[in-house]
């Protein structure tokens, strides 16, 4: 049981980097469709930088670079040239695939150096990783999966308890009005586009860096998609994120493990689970239609100065 | 500084030079690209142009790889038109195929005729329930639709892996997960030696063309797309007409599921799509939802993946390289799209700095 709940953490982590990323992106009214191709841009540019450097943190910087570039692309479409979303969006991802398995086909068969096996190894967090079952589970894990908590935290107290978090939720909810006292919507839309590019680069890299960990073709193997359901799974709010993510993560898992065990239920309905479970929060969501806990009002709309 | 004013309307001319100046400047940033490999981007292209048009037999591909993109083009318009977000295009084809092949499977004792009008409904009524579901959600709690229809694509392929791999395994395979391939009986036969899918897109591009240009309810879906409440303001049942055009629209791509699974991979497997239910939503959105153009530009673009898949070979470079290419045309083809929308003119300010 430990082992189940310990590998669904880490199952859990590339998909929380990914949903993080594209909360931001969607709390400054930017639905970006194109996860997928940020995490694979992040996982292939990641592995290369990591595979010719030898150094994890060149690794890492390389990815969030590649992640950044997708979505810096999505923004001058969508912020500046206005550009339909949905369709930057889908763009990116074809994009982002073909660029993946050009550049990837070199690196098949290539092995991760020592030095970044090393530095991604188990670490136990002292005192927390004592804990009785949660020690092991949570806190006896490595850097990355540190890493994502410490985002879950960091995102929610500034999207909840700092002025900065306030001003992008009216970004996101209604540009104008936000435009009017001041606040630069295009800055902050930009910022945040690209901060949620550098999470989905990282999300990918640490498939290819940790998970796999290996360059293969599709990777990411739709957890970008699943990453944009879990922002509404998880009701825009990146507490909620978490539980959602390592809910997924362990039903990713749960898939596997099955397998094993011939139960009567096949493996590829318990892969169904995650989709379904959107739709059904999807739907109830759309029917308590609770304001406090939609999507952000001027998701998907370009804002645009003079139509106020 | 820099002013930016929303222009009333693009002459046609001058929409069509920018769309060409932007596919132009793709396909230079692609050379520098290719420049920077070490090729010689001039005979890439010539290479990818001959891969697409240089034999009769390479012609002949091309336009089969054309005919499930313009079909299912044209059903994503329908819903597009009506600013509904219908990204369920790989599910609804899968669907459309799953049904055909249910009927190819098990009633290929019935006439020919019989049974291939009997799967062509039938993928179009799945198609079409498939799309249905999404659009009910929306009509009845505004259900985002976008996700919903996304989702849907994953069940959808889960689904079909589900019968791939157990219940549908032909038993004959080796232990291989596959499905049987169809008996002669359920295939679509050819036309000018292209499979009848030609002509089934050619009639479904000129209905709804009649439809969306002729037709009260034709009129009615374009005012649905500029502003729904002004639709309901004039009378149109919006949400009955979308639920209604989506279960049309989700037919449509269906029927694309069927003359795949019929008449080119002859079985029904994982990769039945072939990613043409997202292509195809790009395609529609570069003809601005028209399905005349949508001909053309669904032509255009596998032309360009044919040729992607012949410099392979000939010149060693991954076909993967077509996607970059095709991501780059896009990008550029969707910025192009504000300067048609808008004016950028120098404001006064500067102009009196310079008259300083």
């Amino acid at each position: 049981m430990i082992s189940f709940l310990t590998a669904s953490v880490i199952a859990m982590t590339p998909l929380l980097f990914a949903t993080l990323g594209e909360l931001l992106m969607e709390k400054s009214g930017n639905l970006n469709l194109g996860v997928e191709g940020m995490m694979l841009m992040g996982a292939v540019i990641g592995f290369y930088a990591g595979f010719q450097t030898e150094n994890p943190i060149m690794a890492l910087l390389a990815a969030s670079g590649a992640g950044a570039l997708g979505a810096l692309i999505y923004a001058i479409l969508t912020v500046t040239l206005r550009a339909n979303q949905v369709v930057s969006g889908l763009a990116l991802t074809i994009f982002g695939t073909g660029f993946a398995n050009f550049f990837g086909r070199l690196l098949v068969g290539k092995s991760i150096p020592r030095g970044i096996t090393n530095f991604f190894s188990k670490k136990t967090i002292p005192l927390l990783g004592d804990i009785p079952y949660i020690g092991p589970v949570f806190f006896r894990q490595d850097l990355f999966v540190y890493l994502g908590y410490l985002l879950v935290i960091l995102i929610g107290v500034y999207l909840y308890h700092t002025r900065k978090g306030l001003n992008l939720r009216m970004v996101g909810e209604n540009p104008a009005a936000a435009d009017a006292i001041g606040i630069p919507v295009n800055l902050y839309k930009y910022i945040h586009i690209l901060f949620g590019g550098v999470l989905c680069g990282l999300g990918g890299a640490y498939l290819s860096l940790v998970y796999v960990p290996a360059w293969q073709e599709g990777i990411v193997a739709g957890r970008g998609w699943i990453a944009i359901a879990l922002v509404i799974f998880s009701q825009w709010n990146p507490y909620k994120a978490f539980l959602g993510a390592y809910l997924f993560g362990g039903l990713h898992i749960a898939g596997f493990r099955l397998q094993s065990f011939k139960l009567p239920i096949s493996q590829y309905f318990i892969n169904l689970l995650p989709y379904i479970v959107t739709i059904i929060v999807l739907v109830i969501g759309s029917i308590k239609e609770n304001k406090k806990n939609n999507a952000p009002e001027g998701l998907t709309i370009p804002y645009f100065r003079e139509d106020r | 500084m820099l002013n930016i004013v929303k222009k009333t309307e693009c002459p046609k001319w001058k929409t069509s030079i920018i769309r060409f100046s932007a596919v132009l400047l793709a396909l230079i940033t692609a050379s520098l690209f290719l420049v920077l490999m070490g090729f010689n981007p001039l005979d890439i292209y010539k290479g990818m142009y001959d891969g697409a048009f240089g034999t009769e037999h390479r012609i002949r591909e091309t336009i089969i790889k054309t005919i499930p993109l313009v079909i299912t083009s044209v059903g994503i318009a329908l819903a597009f038109k009506m600013k509904f977000w219908n990204i369920g295009a790989e599910g609804q084809i899968i669907m459309g195929a799953f049904a055909a092949t249910y009927f190819g499977l098990n009633y290929d004792h019935l006439p020919k005729p019989l049974l291939l009008t009997i799967m062509i409904i039938a993928s179009m009524i799945a198609g079409g329930i498939w799309a249905f579901i999404p659009a009910y959600f929306k009509s009845k709690w505004h259900t985002n639709e976008t996700i919903f229809t996304l989702m849907m694509n994953y069940i959808a392929l889960g689904w079909i892996t589900y019968l791939q791999y157990g219940p549908w395994k032909d038993p004959t395979g080796f232990g291989f997960p596959k499905i049987p391939s169809f008996t002669a009986n359920a295939i679509l036969p050819r036309v000018f030696g292209i499979h009848i899918g030609w002509i089934m897109a050619l009639v479904i591009v000129i209905g709804v063309h009649l439809f969306i240009t002729y037709t009260k309810k034709g009129y009615e879906i374009s005012v649905i797309g500029e502003s729904h409440n002004t639709a309901r303001y004039a009378g149109i049942p919006v949400d009955k007409l979308m639920v209604t055009m989506l279960f049309v629209s989700g037919s449509i791509i269906g029927l694309t599921g069927m003359i795949q699974a019929s008449a080119v991979s002859r079985t029904l497997n994982v990769n039945i799509t072939g990613g043409v239910g997202f292509t195809a939503i790009i395609t529609a959105w570069l003809s601005g939802l028209k399905a005349p153009s949508m001909i053309i530009v669904c032509l255009l673009f596998s032309a360009m993946l044919s040729g992607a898949s012949f410099i392979q070979t000939a010149f060693q470079i991954p076909q993967s390289a077509a996607e970059v290419l095709q991501g780059l045309i896009l990008f550029f083809v969707l910025g192009s799209e504000f300067f048609i929308n808008y004016r950028i003119k120098l404001s006064n300010k500067l102009f009196r700095k310079l008259e300083v």
